[in-house]
């Protein structure tokens, strides 16, 4: 079985969106955290991650999100999520996530709460 | 790969390799729309299945690196067995620490949320760990529908 992931990254004027696809462990995690970094070092400090096409995620794909928003508070950064599904929500809720990042419905809201 | 049907009972072996969490996460999700589970259901059995898989490859040191995975399929419920044969673990003790870099915020530490995970997604949760294995045994019940307090 294997896990097909992906990464599409839109950058706009102010903000930068990355979108996931697939089960998102440490291998898409790592990918993600490596695109987060070089955006950052770009200059965008506004990220959102859009996890509507990533069904699946584990413990380790969340650390690692974990990661990316101690990342962006260093740079004086924001992260939001949106995309989520209600399992998805209900955990990253109980991993305090929701108190460090924002989590939105869809990429718009996200954009729009910067 | 073993997959056995026997009445109420679906028997899978995964070894403990990359991304095999997925092949019991998959037919967890199968057996449970099967079972008429709705969809946030499915993913949180889902969910719980790969929390707990993911603790056995991780922690387990199990000599046969396999882990079964028992489905036994009831009229109201559906059970989840998760069996390693590794050196086993005291569930009060499990350890929090974090082996990546320092949180920053200790309340959104990074490491140590599995069983926490699957003890919110699922309705019983029971551990037995000795020193030849684990099981760890979950419950979702078709009408546990309430959101339990985190």
């Amino acid at each position: 079985m294997a896990n097909k992931f992906d990464i599409q990254i839109r950058a706009e004027k102010q903000c930068a969106i990355l979108e996931t696809a697939g089960y998102l462990n440490d291998a898409l995690g790592e990918r993600l955290s490596k695109e987060a970094q070089e955006l950052i070092e770009k200059g965008y400090t506004q990220l959102v991650i859009n996890l509507d096409k990533t069904a699946l995620i584990n413990s380790i794909g969340i650390s690692i999100l974990i990661e990316i928003i101690e990342v962006l508070e260093q740079h004086d950064g924001t992260l939001n999520f949106c995309g989520l599904s209600a399992t998805q929500e209900r955990t990253f809720r109980m991993m305090a996530i929701a108190k460090y990042a924002g989590i939105f419905p869809d990429e718009k809201t996200a954009i729009a709460n910067f | 790969m073993t997959n056995t049907i026997s009445n109420d009972l679906v028997l899978l072996t995964i070894p403990m390799r990359r991304d095999m969490e997925l092949a019991a996460a998959q037919l967890a999700s199968v057996i449970a729309e099967s079972m008429s589970f709705n969809e946030q259901q499915v993913e949180e059995i889902q969910l719980a299945t790969i929390e707990s898989c993911i603790n056995a490859f991780e922690h387990s040191k199990s000599p046969d690196q396999k882990v079964l995975t028992e489905f036994i399929m009831r009229t109201d419920e559906l059970e989840i067995k998760i069996t390693d044969q590794g050196i086993g673990f005291s569930p009060d003790n499990h350890s929090k620490k974090s082996n990546s870099k320092p949180d920053l915020h200790p309340e959104m530490r990074k490491r140590g949320w599995g069983l926490e995970i699957v003890h919110a997604l699922m309705d019983k949760v029971q551990i037995m760990s000795n020193k030849n294995g684990t099981t760890i045994s979950m419950v979702k019940c078709k009408d546990g529908t309430e959101e339990k307090d985190e």
